[in-house]
């Protein structure tokens, strides 16, 4: 999975600022994707593709359980959130949902990704490529039920064992 | 096995659970509102478009919805979600909808225990991340998105990680000017809005025996800001009273073992405890009001699911009898059954006379959706329980969190006041 990096360097990036209060009797996916990141980046819109990765620090999606946060920046076209860490709701809601891939990383990946730079992600390897640095990163690996929900393409679609 | 490992291992039928077992608990009882009842319903569109059976609900007695974050519709798309989420309630045989407009209804974790809906030992799911509020009757609660709500309804059953545990020990009776919601916000910014990620953050000690149901129902809401997956307390007799006085029964209490762990305890001295406000933008950002900036206030706002409770009114009323309001105030109960205690006992007389604008139950402002969002630049001290960027209006207006007496003292001064401090 090859995409390129929007870099926000902080931590605790909230649901109210990935898609407002105001927008949470929106159930329209395309119309949320307008609105994605706007208590941030109002300019997130316009400069999101397909494919886009977003990179953060600490407690990524923190805040309320509003499904429309992954479904927001999913419809926007990012296929993966790399974070320090999440928070718990936004990170069950992406998986179980099959937005997007919450993918924790370290602190030296973290700092050494710059914005725009381009990465190849192998979930089965859990090896981040970034080639435009040229250099090999090491993902979390997710734990056993996460890894198969995902696998499977949501919880719909999991069989429990 | 601590309570909430009780709790987990009855409901996935086993005789053990530990931290981080992966676990499919059966689910007692399950809340939607109107904006997660919506995309509930969204979840059902793209399953049947999958060929999945989404006829019947697994169990439509133990489903209740609430109309609460957009009423009174502000909007047209508001309206239509309400009458989406009637429609879905009508289909499926689901009895309990609480409506606008039609008696009893309010936020939906205040009516979990105003209409005595989550009893102790139960599993508890919501589509809301306060649903944490509801372990405060001993039950495990705790808030999941649309996918996971649309798969308990379909399902009965939801799957989660048994979460590690930290012990917060209370000794000894808050002081009268201190608040259950000083003591939250005073823990929050000790262990910061991911101390408890992923964790149950449970209260005890004699300071919680002292506490009201009310009060332990403030500390548990606010654990959703440290990240937790739950907040509990061991049910007593008062929560078996405050229960039975509203209409439940076959009420049986889940306890902890003696030798149950926790993964840490912290221990407070409620005689240390002072009122704080947590300043913007960050529940964690925790000042003690007498420190606080002195900033000029514009407004004053005591409402939503962590601070407009009946007791949350009475600490109002008791700053805000004999005085006036020097900055806009708004006081929504979160319940009509709230509502109603307070026109009864004299306390809207008291707002009214003070002149502040008493409103109808709704999350509205709480998130910055109508109902009273802020302007640019413009302050807000309030008892609610998020104040990020733009949380309760524009992007660049700020909010400080705190309990209700020091949101009402601060409304009399228009500055940031600890209540010993009015004149």
């Amino acid at each position: 999975m090859k995409g390129n990096v929007i870099k926000y360097e902080r931590d605790n990036i909230d649901t109210d600022v990935i898609i407002p209060g105001q927008y949470l009797k929106v159930h329209d996916y395309a119309e949320l994707a307008l609105h994605a990141m706007e208590g941030l980046d109002p300019d997130f819109h316009s400069k999101v593709k397909e494919g886009d990765f977003i990179l953060s620090g600490r407690n990524f999606g923190c805040g309320s359980s509003r499904e429309h946060a992954p479904i927001a920046l999913s419809h926007s076209g990012i296929k993966a959130v790399l974070a320090l860490s999440f928070a718990r709701i936004f990170y069950r809601n992406a998986v179980d949902g099959a937005f997007l891939l919450p993918i924790e990383i370290d602190f030296d990946a973290y700092s050494n990704i710059s914005d725009g730079d381009e990465l190849d992600i192998d979930i089965k390897t859990n090896e981040i490529k970034n080639l435009t640095k040229n250099k090999v990163y090491q993902m979390k690996p997710f734990s056993d039920i996460i890894g198969k929900i995902i696998e499977s393409g949501g919880l719909f679609k999991y069989k429990p064992d | 096995m601590n309570i909430t490992e009780k709790i987990l291992a009855r409901a996935s039928g086993r005789q053990k659970v530990s931290p981080d077992d992966v676990i499919f608990a059966n689910v007692d009882k399950v809340m939607m509102h109107d904006v997660s009842g919506p995309g509930v319903i969204k979840v059902f569109d793209k399953l049947k478009k999958q060929g999945i059976n989404v006829d019947k609900l697994w169990d439509p007695t133990k489903v209740w919805v609430a109309e609460d974050h957009f009423v009174p519709s502000p909007d047209k798309v508001s309206a239509e979600n309400i009458v989406k989420l009637s429609n879905f309630t009508k289909n499926y045989g689901i009895e309990k909808h609480f409506k606008y407009g039609m008696g009893q209804y309010g936020i939906c974790h205040t009516l979990s225990h105003e209409e005595a809906l989550v009893l102790p030992g139960e599993v508890y799911v919501g589509g809301d991340s306060h649903t944490n509020t509801t372990g405060a009757l001993g039950s495990f609660a705790c808030g999941l998105g649309h996918t996971d709500v649309a798969y308990v309804l379909l399902n009965g059953k939801i799957w989660f990680k048994v979460p590690h545990a930290l012990y917060f020990k209370l000794n000894g009776k808050l002081p009268e000017h201190v608040m259950a919601k000083d003591f939250i916000l005073k823990i929050i910014g000790d262990i910061s809005t991911e101390g408890g990620a992923y964790k149950t953050m449970q209260f005890g000690g004699s300071g919680i025996n002292e506490m009201s149901v009310e009060s332990r129902l403030t500390l548990c809401n606010m654990t959703t800001e440290a990240g937790a997956k739950n907040g509990i307390v061991e049910p007593d007799q008062k929560v078996v009273d405050y229960l039975t006085s509203r209409g439940a029964s076959n009420i049986s209490l889940v306890h902890g073992d003696d030798d149950a762990e926790y993964e840490k305890i912290y221990e407070y001295e409620s005689s240390e405890l002072e009122p704080v406000v947590a300043k913007p933008f960050s529940p964690e950002n925790i000042v003690i009001v007498r420190e606080a900036p002195s900033v000029e206030l514009d407004k004053s706002y005591i409402g939503s699911c962590t601070g407009a409770k009946y007791e949350d009114l009475v600490a109002a009323a008791t700053i805000l009898k004999g005085r006036t309001v020097k900055i806009r105030t708004e006081i929504l109960p979160a319940s009509i059954s709230i509502y109603k205690r307070a026109m009864e006992n004299g306390l809207l007389k008291i707002f009214l006379d003070a002149g502040v604008t008493v409103g109808p139950p709704t999350c509205g402002a709480c998130c910055g959706a109508h109902m009273g969002v802020l302007a640019k630049d413009e302050i807000c001290i309030s008892t609610t329980n998020r104040n990020f960027p733009g949380r309760m209006g524009h992007i660049d207006s700020q909010t400080y969190l705190s309990s209700p007496l020091v949101a009402a003292a601060s409304a009399v001064t228009g500055k940031i006041t600890d209540p010993r401090d009015l004149k």
